[in-house]
């Protein structure tokens, strides 16, 4: 309990300085820590699986891409003063009004109620199993929509090289 | 003797109370790790220095100690004792975590590979899963490092380097997850079992068929270029932009620099060897009385000495020679070798299967190489002369 | 074959390798403070003053003309002459210099002060180990330092030696000559002349 709480705080504080440093790129490390903290948290869990592919998947890839986007588009611009708009009220009321709605919902759902079984070890064996027999379909539609991502890429980038 | 290690490990946690004992073992172990691959880490510096001096017909360093041997005291005393230089416009916080950035995964790297029998840090059931994780981390450290120099140099530096890194992943974790496929299961320790025994003589390692040399192969290469390292180390290139994404570190974080770039390099030779030379198995039965981290550190100088025998031997491959080589060779290769590795798990043991595994591995190598070298157009030069 | 190349190249780095410990020859280095590789015979640092014989005072063969001081590019060359005079190699009576720096800090090794000196007086060395912890005394050379014996000349440039050798001993051989011709004539007109045209000659020639 403790753990949880130290490291959901880590997260939240962290994700709060990824929205509000002044510095885009600072901003993008902040996001990674946060990444970091979620994963510490998957594994605080037990779903080792989840944890490392979060690392490997977020920290790896996706965060290097954020990284990569600011810097081919606009990094070295200065940093910009803080973006506060007009209409931050309004914003602030929206959010708490969809917090509510959610807590609300959560709280009185058959979830927090019940007593929970104690949470299965699902190693990597089981989940691969799962995968194979009766996740099969999901996997191959994803794995064709990431083909189509690649596939598409590659022209995108080819068309570039083509048009020089 | 072959556990003399872990019974004086359990003898010093013996003394601590029984409540934090855990806790004892782990720091125990790591500071193990970290005392051992820090001393290979100054004794590979100086074996490389002299390697590559004598291959290049020339001595070492030969002044410090008998034979050069206490350069790496001499190094070390200039980093710590130079000043440590941050550029003013240089942004501070960041450039004073890369480097930390990048130390921290590759140590924490080395907790899942097992360097002696029941030796490992951690034996965690994902064992091969957390190394790949961990290892992605690094390539945050190295962005971090050249941006936050606010030079372009640096930063083009960085760039290179960060793609060069993530395509040299995949070809890297593929190599490996035929392995695990083949073993069944991602601890290093459970990998390192599946590969116990002798047959005809031979152990029985993964790098003794066709698709595991094939995937030894692929893998040492796509190491070498995770770590940078000559002949992949464009980012760092010494003798065109310096150093690259790390020019405004000077000093200590520079040697931090250093490390993590080594100790990175220990690492992935240690999983190769665990995934694909036997971990700490001996080569032959009769030698199996020599005790199990002898035969792991022996493997893993073998891996420096390859590694340092290619440095001095071949040219910097250019930026784009690079990217080509890893999409359109590496990974074609990655994926049939898995395929191939299938294959040879369904077939009988048998000489059949030996042949049609090393036919399936070698068509596409031809095919794929004859590919590669067709976009190079390497004729005679044309010069052409100011009339 | 894709790879080829790969093979043949460790497989020569891996013959150096081993080859360096098993034949000395592979390797090339000298190492220096230990051993030193020969000099060139034309090789040249700055300048010293040649001195024959063993006295350096009085063999030196610099007479003070101050050519080379005038020649000097950046004038890293200081001279005094003497208020007396000393003989030199062919016996005449010739001035030296009170004082002889050379400024090595400054001196450019151009070798114009060697080849304008009619004496062979100073000549290049070849000393390259001059490097001293005081910048401006040290480095300010005077006559004793600057001297050295005609036989360290001969060992370092063996044919310019050879050549100034023979120059100064054919003029030494000459003025032997010329002295005994005028000790001769000298002789001759002190036992008087031998005919009335002889005696009157001087007075005809006036």
């Amino acid at each position: 309990m403790i753990t949880l709480s130290i490291l959901g705080l880590l997260t939240l504080t962290v994700a709060i300085a990824a929205m509000s440093l002044r510095n885009l790129v600072h901003c993008a490390l902040a996001l990674t820590v946060a990444f970091a903290g979620l994963a510490a948290l998957y594994l605080q869990l037990d779903a080792q699986f989840v944890g490392f592919a979060q690392i490997l998947v977020y920290i790896g890839a996706v965060a290097i891409l954020i990284v990569f986007a600011i810097l081919l588009t606009r990094g070295s611009e200065t940093p910009q003063p803080s973006i506060l708009s007009p209409s931050w009220l309004g914003g602030i009321a929206v959010a708490v009004l969809v917090f509510g709605v959610l807590a609300m919902t959560i709280v009185r759902s058959s979830v927090t109620g019940r007593h929970l079984p104690a949470a299965p070890q699902i190693s990597v064996h089981q989940l691969g199993e799962q995968l194979m027999t009766k996740y099969l379909l999901p996997l191959e539609v994803i794995g064709l929509l990431l083909t189509a991502a690649l596939i598409g890429a590659v022209i995108i980038a080819m068309q570039e090289k083509e048009t020089k | 003797m072959d556990q003399i290690f872990v019974t004086s490990k359990h003898w010093l946690v013996g003394f601590a109370p029984a409540q934090c004992q855990p806790i004892i073992s782990a720091i125990i172990s790591v500071v193990g790790i970290i005392l051992v691959f820090a001393i290979l880490f100054a004794i590979t510096t100086i074996l490389e220095r002299k390697g590559l001096g004598r291959i290049q017909n020339r001595y070492g360093p030969n002044r410090v100690g008998p034979f050069g041997i206490l350069q790496p005291v001499a190094d070390g005393i200039k980093a710590l004792i130079k000043e440590d230089i941050v550029p003013r416009t240089a942004d501070s916080v960041v450039h004073f975590l890369a480097p930390l950035v990048l130390v921290a995964p590759v140590f924490l790297a080395l907790a899942v590979v097992p360097m002696g029998r029941n030796m490992v840090a951690i034996d965690m059931d994902a064992g091969v899963l957390f190394f790949f994780a961990v290892g992605a981390a690094t390539e945050l450290s190295v962005f971090m490092a050249g941006w936050s120099s606010r030079n372009k140099y640096s930063l083009l530096g960085a760039m290179r380097a960060i793609a060069q890194m993530i395509s040299y992943e995949v070809p890297l974790i593929l190599s490996a997850v035929t392995v695990i496929m083949i073993a069944g299961s991602l601890s290093t320790v459970k990998i390192i079992e599946a590969q116990a025994g002798y047959a005809v003589g031979l152990p029985r390692w993964f790098v003794l068929t066709p698709w595991g040399l094939a995937g030894f192969i692929l893998f040492m290469i796509a190491a070498a270029a995770e770590s940078n390292r000559s002949p992949f180390d464009l980012p760092e290139g010494e003798s065109e932009i310096i150093a690259g994404y790390y020019i405004d570190y000077s000093g200590f974080k520079f040697a931090l620099f250093f490390l993590g770039e080594y100790i990175g390099m220990f690492a992935v030779s240690g999983l190769a060897i665990t995934l694909f030379l036997g971990g700490w198995h001996a080569p032959f039965a009769f030698l199996s009385w020599i005790p199990s981290y002898f035969w792991f550190f022996g493997k893993l100088l073998a891996l420096i000495a390859v590694f340092i025998w290619v440095r001095g031997t071949l040219p910097r491959l250019r930026m784009d020679q690079l990217m080509n080589f890893a999409w359109k060779f590496m990974l074609p290769m990655a994926l049939i070798n898995l395929v191939t590795a299938g294959i040879w798990h369904f077939l009988e043991p048998g000489i059949s299967r030996w042949l049609i595994c090393s036919f399936l591995v070698l068509g596409p190598y031809i095919m794929l190489a004859r590919g590669l070298l067709q976009g190079s157009n390497v004729g005679k030069r044309i010069y052409r002369y100011a009339d | 074959m894709f790879g080829e190349g790969i093979v043949k190249g460790m497989a020569e780095t891996a013959r150096n390798f081993l080859g360096s410990y098993v034949k000395e020859d592979r390797l090339t280095t000298v190492q220096y403070p230990e051993e030193r590789l020969p000099q060139k015979e034309a090789a040249r640092n700055f300048p010293f003053l040649v001195y024959d014989g063993d006295d350096w005072q009085a063999g030196m063969r610099c007479v003070a003309c101050q050519i080379c001081e005038k020649e000097c590019p950046p004038q890293c060359i200081y001279i005094t002459k003497s208020k007396d005079k000393k003989p030199d190699h062919a016996g005449k009576a010739q001035l030296y210099p009170a004082i002889f720096d050379i400024d090595i800090s400054v001196c450019m090794s151009c070798q114009i002060c060697v080849e304008v000196c009619p004496f062979d007086a100073i000549k290049m060395d070849t000393e390259f180990e001059l490097s001293t912890g005081d910048r401006f005394g040290d480095l300010l050379q005077h006559k004793d330092e600057l001297s050295k014996p005609n036989t360290y000349f001969r060992k370092l440039h063996p044919t310019e030696a050879a050549e100034a050798d023979a120059r100064l001993a054919a003029e030494k051989a000459k003025a032997e000559t010329k002295a005994k011709a005028d000790a001769e004539a000298k002789a001759k007109a002190a036992a008087g002349p031998k005919t009335f045209a002889a005696a009157l000659a001087p007075a005809l020639v006036k």
